[in-house]
């Protein structure tokens, strides 16, 4: 914790009811030391306390995918995980994609072209659960269908997405979809 | 005017990407809670957890006096301070409507927080305020409320009926809306008819569900004396206003901005009370306050749509030539009245659709229950009666022994009767017309398109090895570009770079992208160097926002009208530099040049720093204008689903196996954005048919609180949408342009149910209700076999 290269998330300045904990993690490449409180979510702690606000919040019942980041090379939900559980992890989130300034990766790139996300909010998680699959090695049009359900989105009905994932994974957006 | 539109770069009609894209895409969108501002407050609301009940005391000592908590409003300490809450443009009656129709309407205001009485589960009873949410919620437990149960009703159709307890206790009864309207003569022509089908068909309570849930952040500024709220509402201007005179304040001291949203569906385009009561907080605390609503709440309490009761009856020749329609339908308003009219109109006007029905009697009735309010979600009462009629159609042709398809070739209007009148009302109370069309053309190609023949070969050969393939085809029409009004400001920047400013935010309809087509398009200047900024009402002061398929439609023109005029002042103003006339001139790629002279250009920066000392620019230091568009009538946009299923009768499983859209919606300006709209509205439409239902249980409690128990389509769910469009631009604007935001939602319940029915006709299964859910399926074939 003493690295200079170590980033402090500052500490409410509230004293919550339940216990607080040091934590240590590594966000985007970068080494992270906190103070949390016990019941604080991870998908709180990256975006109100890291302002990592890339993930988002879409039910907070671990079922619309939203909130998707990649622990420890895993796809997971940050809402069904407290702060403190992330202790010596590896997180990557949305903002760890493409770097400020630099383009946007293949995936990113898929999405655009093929119109792959109309008000934006479900994307981050799509493209954190298919960015985990790529990095499986297990990529395969089965293996996209399956990713591709446990995130919800409410406005393209899916089938652009499915040719998006389709052109950056599999190389090919035309039998996408079915 | 459209010819305008051909200047400049010819990109009006391509697929640009969208510009919006790459923030999104890098995690940089800015949503409501990704806004961060320092100090902020947090709010969570205590809602009543009973249907109806008189509350009799509430306790919010405990609440207050926990650490971090900075403030508890109750009901007693807002209703003194601010009317309940009204969205009062829905209460006007049209005149003509007035006039001719002369309906009930009544509209129930809702107070901010609930008084005495609570009327359904999730009424908000008391709102913590505190420095984060975990501790408001922690506060909300000591909060302590006193209910005494009152009886409830549920049921929209028992709500009407004489001694139904009372869902408001200080109403006299539980009627809403109740209209009754039509044209010809129906009795003669059910008398008259060979054949007469009745039914009753259901469209059940299913929600927007936008995956971003509402939200709102205000601050109150001292050193400006300025209210800022950053909302993700569909409608700014509307917020702005209310808010103003709910906490009386002026209009001008109230900023709000609508920031990146995710998703709006028509849910966020109705006033709810939190957005009036986070910014009071604000507003008396002097520190920034934010509400987020969760996953729960949203679906418990934001508001519902689309529950309706339909007693319909179709009378025809035995060609099939329809006679006459009779509907008698019920809306269920939930415990309130919140968009008079609104809904129930938009059924009423939308029930035939593309036939020619040229006797028409229907009866609305908006009932009150004790159950969150319904409001417009997506089509706003299209899908319910499409359904009715979809249905009922089907139904005729069986009875008639025709094809379906052949049924609805009989009796659409053709291209030759437009501009076509239907005999009734719109909903602004002038005589309903159709403006453009061609039914016939969408028949014809649907017919190609799934080959229709070939399918019902199919469709014997498979009944004879057990299978069961069904059509469905669903048929509908959509009046957009609903007015009043939608203003537009184009301003040439200092830059050159150009900036639009209307009324009418996105919620991921890619504003940014087709509005900038339209301006560089009209004004002659690169489509990169126009910037929006939509949904700011410092930036425009009038706006009515996006909503009803009416953005494109009203913003579009309003843009085209304010980029011609400025265009000529660039023009005339270049002229006074060149010492030239302005006819001389031309501005393409955003540079003016005498025409077929070249070398003598001027860029827009250049005209910008020379404005002030020429006479043009003398009093007007700026090339901007602000133009606001009033359509003269709707727009008629129209579509046609066609899906073929496979239906299992002993698993209930539908499967999809090929499933169609021919779509009319005028002159597209960005087909990729426009396909994506009709697809995503496909998939909320299917949703409806296959998986949505929001249910209470017999005591008013929601029961799909969660997305494991409200099921909304996943990609493994969706077909794989084919998409054919007809254009048929519309009259009505200089763009030609139609709306088609919610189309796509309103065809896929009656077009799936019709292809269930069909796939099952073996089985004699009538398909009353959505949505088809493998049980509901199931227990559909096992009624017919008792
Ligand atoms: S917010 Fe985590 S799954 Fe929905
Ligand atoms: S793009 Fe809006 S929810 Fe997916």
């Amino acid at each position: 914790m003493a690295d200079s290269r170590v980033r402090t998330a500052t500490t409410p300045p509230l004293l919550e009811p339940s216990a607080w904990h040091e934590i240590e993690l590594e966000v985007n490449g970068e080494i992270v030391g906190a103070q949390v409180e016990s019941r604080l979510l991870l998908v709180d702690f990256l975006r109100h306390r890291l302002g990592l606000t890339g993930t988002h919040v879409g039910c907070e019942q671990g079922s619309c995918g939203a909130c998707t980041i990649i622990i420890d090379g895993q796809a997971s939900r940050s809402c069904l995980a407290f702060a403190v559980q992330a202790d010596g992890a590896s997180i990557r989130t949305v903002e760890g994609l493409a770097p400020s300034g630099a383009p946007l990766n293949r995936l990113q790139e898929a999405f655009h072209t093929e119109h792959g996300l109309q008000c934006g909010f479900c994307t981050p998680g799509f493209l954190m659960s298919l960015t985990a699959l790529e990095e499986s090695g297990e990529v395969g049009k089965e293996s996209i269908e399956e990713h591709l359900d446990g995130n919800l989105c409410r406005c393209t009905g899916y089938v652009n997405i499915k040719k998006a994932a389709h052109k950056a994974l599999l190389g090919t957006s035309e039998e996408a979809a079915r | 005017m459209s010819h305008d539109a051909a200047i400049g770069e010819g990109i009006l009609g391509r697929s640009v990407p969208r510009v919006e894209d790459d923030r999104l895409l890098r995690g940089e969108g800015r949503f409501v809670d990704d806004l961060q501002i320092p100090g902020a407050l947090e709010v969570a609301f205590l809602r009543s957890p009973v249907a109806h009940a008189r509350i009799t005391s509430v306790d919010i000592a405990a609440a207050l006096a926990l650490p971090g908590v900075v403030a508890v409003y109750d009901g007693a300490s807002v209703a003194d301070r601010v009317e309940p809450l009204l969205n009062s443009e829905e209460l006007r009656v049209p005149e003509g409507i007035r006039a001719n129709i002369d309906p009930i309407v009544r509209i129930q205001p809702s107070p901010l927080l609930a008084v005495d009485e609570v009327n359904y589960v999730g009424q908000p009873v008391a709102m913590v305020v505190a420095e984060s949410r975990y501790l408001a919620e922690d506060a909300l437990e000591l909060i302590d409320v006193e209910y005494d149960a009152l009886s409830a009703v549920l049921d929209p159709e028992q709500a009407l009926v004489d001694g139904s307890p009372l869902v408001l206790s200080d109403a006299e009864d539980n009627i809403g809306v109740h209209i009754e309207h039509g044209t010809g003569d129906v009795e003669r022509a059910f008398a008259e008819a060979a054949v007469v089908v009745e039914d009753t068909f259901v469209s059940q309570r299913y929600v927007a569900s936008p995956m971003e849930c509402r939200g709102i952040v205000a601050t109150h500024d001292p050193f400006s004396n300025q209210l800022t709220v950053w909302s993700n509402t569909q409608t700014p201007h509307r917020v702005r206003n209310h808010l103003a005179s709910a906490i009386g304040l002026d209009p001008e001291a109230v900023r709000v901005i609508s920031v990146d949203v995710g998703g709006g569906f028509g849910q966020k385009g109705i006033l709810v009370v939190e957005e009036l009561l986070v910014p009071l907080a604000a507003h008396d605390l002097g520190r920034p306050v934010r509400w987020l609503e969760d996953r729960n709440e949203n679906l418990m309490a934001g508001t519902h749509a689309r529950e309706q009761v339909h007693h319909i009856a179709i009378a025809a020749d035995a060609e099939g030539r329809i006679l006459g329609v009779r509907d008698r339908m019920i809306v269920n308003l939930g415990c309130r009245n919140m968009v008079g009219l609104v809904v129930p109109y938009n059924s009423l006007c939308h029930l035939v659709g593309p036939y020619r029905v040229p006797n028409l009697r229907i009866t609305a009735t908006g009932a009150l229950t004790n159950t969150m309010c319904t409001a417009p979600y997506r089509g706003a009462g299209r899908p319910e009666t499409v359904f009715a009629m979809e249905r009922v159609m089907d139904r005729l042709a069986d009875e008639l022994d025709l094809d379906p398809w052949e049924l609805r070739r009989r009796n659409v209007i053709t291209p030759a009767e437009m501009p076509y009148r239907t005999g009734i009302l719109d909903r602004r109370g002038l005589p309903q017309e159709y403006d453009s069309g061609d039914y016939p053309e969408m028949l014809d190609r649907i017919h190609k398109m799934i080959d229709l023949d070939g399918f019902r070969k199919r469709q014997q050969q498979a009944r004879s090895e057990g299978r069961y393939l069904g059509l469905g085809l669903a048929m509908y029409l959509e009046a957009t570009g609903l007015g009043p009004f939608e203003g537009a400001k184009v301003t040439v920047l200092p830059s050159g770079r150009i900036r639009i400013s209307t009324g009418a935010p996105s919620q991921g309809q890619g504003h940014r992208t087709t509005f900038a087509q339209i301006a560089a398009e009209s004004l002659g200047v690169p489509f990169e160097d126009v910037e929006l900024v939509a949904g700011d009402t410092r930036d425009i002061p009038f706006g009515v926002g996006t909503i009803a398929s009416r953005a494109l439609v009203t913003a579009g023109n309003a843009i085209l009208q304010a980029a011609t005029l400025v265009r000529e002042r660039i023009l005339a103003t270049a002229a006074d530099m060149l010492e030239l006339d302005p006819e001389d001139l031309e501005l393409l790629g955003g540079v003016v040049r005498p025409k077929g002279v070249p070398g003598h250009e001027l860029e827009l920066a250049d005209i910008m720093r020379a404005l002030p000392v020429t006479p043009r620019g003398s009093g007007r230091d700026s090339l901007s204008e602000t133009s606001y568009f009033q359509p003269p009538n709707y727009a008629t946009s129209s579509g046609l689903h066609a899906v073929l299923v496979e239906v299992d009768p002993d698993t209930g499983r539908i499967e999809i196996d090929d499933y169609v859209v021919v779509h009319e919606a005028g002159r597209i300006v960005n087909p990729q954005v426009a396909d994506a709209q009709i697809v995503g509205g496909t998939a909320q439409g299917l949703g409806g048919a296959l998986f949505e239902h929001l249910q209470y249980d017999a005591s008013g409690q929601p029961v799909t609180t969660t997305f494991m128990d409200y099921v909304l389509p996943t990609a493994g769910s969706m077909p794989d949408v084919r998409l054919d469009e007809v254009v048929c631009p519309s009259p009505t604007n200089a763009l030609g342009v139609k709306g088609l935001g919610e189309g796509g939602a309103v065809g896929p319940p009656a077009a799936i149910a019709n292809a269930v029915e069909d796939a099952l006709r073996p089985f004699g299964v009538v398909v009353h209700a959505c949505p088809l859910t493998p049980n509901r399926v199931r227990d559909l074939v096992r009624a017919t076999q008792l």
